[in-house]
């Protein structure tokens, strides 16, 4: 049995690892998703978790997000183990994974200055924030009667805001335009090269330059 | 990246909690239209007989407040574990001890509280003992968030299962019973104009347990159900 080892290249300046995955292994349903998985993740990547469905992008971004348990292995966050620095790793930590997490209940700026505030980020310029993502006009309306592009950008909306690390992404451009895929990636490479890092999976393909994006390729695995 | 403190913390997740509550007043008037009837049915269906109706009023209002509190519990996580705002909160850099307690708490402000302000009426309906009205009052004020934050346990266990619902009662209502027997024996023993401390210590005790403890296991089972 070949063990994936996947080796994401360290760029050419010696930056600070962010985060970093040791002998990961995630089994599901009783198949092993991946085994012995080593990754690092350096200030200033974009990396760009690849598959087929079923291959394990949405379970290897939750076990790095501290979502899911791995069935074996460590992550590690500026080199110690997330255990044991929960608060600290999750002041730097943003995920957005399949479920935009918006209540229908309450209106588009609402929900954003609850999701600021819940995160520490300023929450007094959610309305600001709703015009970086086309959503001026609808700051009033209840998020049970906006669209589910309109939901996910309600939910990326505070990626703006953020002054997190690490962000980590689950298919962040479902049912977004392509003026908006744009956006977002050059918002990507604009945190990026501040010091942070983006994780994502997406089956787009992205239009950045192919030497700025790293890719983790995970393989279907029968057995 | 400013830090909220706990405190502040705490008031944000009551608040979106009231709001979306208000917002959707169906989850809020179910369970106490549903404690109304029941309790109101049982004099139509025993007969007008204050002797009788005042023997069982203590059984009667504890037993619909337990069964009231056991439809509402779905709403505190189901929701949220839905459409993914719950990974958002265990994500947040506050302990998930704090979130879970406010949201325990907006729970109980939302269907303990209504219960105890209906009570008293409900009692008059079931002619239940004049000097008992003070045992129910107090039985209940420290019995309903006993019920709110042990349903939070089974809540957050099955909250990941499409069909938890039989579980969940499965689950809840033998922790239920200690209150429920501590409870009604206060009020039937304040019917009789004999003290009762020492019930109300017991449930005082479990009320107290159920608070420092109940969040640790609701935030266990919360990381659990969302693995």
């Amino acid at each position: 049995m070949s063990n994936l080892n996947v080796k994401v290249e360290t760029t050419t300046q010696a930056t600070e690892t962010l985060l970093s995955a040791r002998d990961l292994t995630c089994i599901r349903e009783e198949r092993v998703l991946f085994e012995a998985l080593n990754i690092n993740i350096f200030a200033g990547d974009i990396v760009q978790i690849e598959g087929p469905n079923g291959a394990g992008k949405t379970s290897l971004l939750r076990i790095l997000a501290g979502l899911s348990q791995p069935y074996d292995g460590t992550i590690y966050f500026q080199d110690q183990a997330v255990a044991q620095q929960r608060e600290n790793f999750h002041q730097n930590l943003l995920y957005l994974g399949h479920l935009p997490g918006v209540k229908g209940e309450m209106t588009a700026q609402e929900n954003l200055e609850f999701n600021l505030a819940l995160h520490g980020l300023n929450a007094d310029c959610a309305e600001e924030t709703l015009a970086e993502v086309n959503l001026l006009g609808f700051e009033d309306a209840l998020a049970s009667h906006l669209s589910a592009g309109q939901h996910r950008r309600i939910s990326l909306a505070r990626l703006w805001q953020s002054q997190h690390k690490i962000w980590i992404l689950d298919e962040p451009f479902t049912a977004i335009d392509k003026l908006g895929v744009e956006k977002l990636e050059q918002l990507f490479v604009q945190h990026a090269n501040n010091g942070g890092c983006v994780i994502l999976t997406t089956h787009q393909d992205l239009s950045l330059p192919a030497e700025r994006v790293k890719k983790v390729k995970l393989a279907y695995r029968f057995y | 990246m400013t830090q909220l403190s706990y405190r502040a913390a705490f008031s944000l997740i009551v608040k979106r909690d009231l709001m979306i509550a208000f917002r959707h007043r169906d989850d809020i008037i179910n369970p106490l239209l549903f404690f109304i009837i029941v309790v109101s049915l049982f004099p139509l269906g025993i007969g007008p007989e204050s002797t009788t109706l005042s023997r069982i009023a203590p059984g009667i209002i504890w037993v619909a407040a337990l069964l009231s509190t056991l439809l509402s519990l779905d709403r505190l996580f189901k929701s949220d574990h839905a459409d993914g705002s719950l990974e958002q909160m265990l994500l947040s850099p506050h302990p998930v001890f704090i979130l879970v307690i406010a949201k325990i708490f907006a729970h109980w402000l939302l269907t303990g509280l209504p219960l105890i302000l209906i009570a008293p009426l409900l009692a008059v309906l079931l002619h239940l003992h004049e000097s008992s009205y003070g045992a129910l009052m107090l039985t209940l004020l420290l019995g309903t968030p006993v019920l709110s934050l042990l349903g939070a346990i089974g809540v957050a266990l099955t909250v990941g299962i499409k069909k938890g619902g039989v579980l969940l009662s499965l689950l809840v209502l033998p922790l239920y019973i200690p209150v429920l027997i501590f409870a009604t024996s206060a009020i039937d023993t304040a019917a009789m104009n004999l003290p009762y401390n020492g019930q109300l210590a017991i449930i005082a005790a479990i009320f107290f347990g159920s608070l420092t403890l109940a969040p640790f296991a609701v935030s266990a089972a919360l990381k659990v159900s969302t693995n």
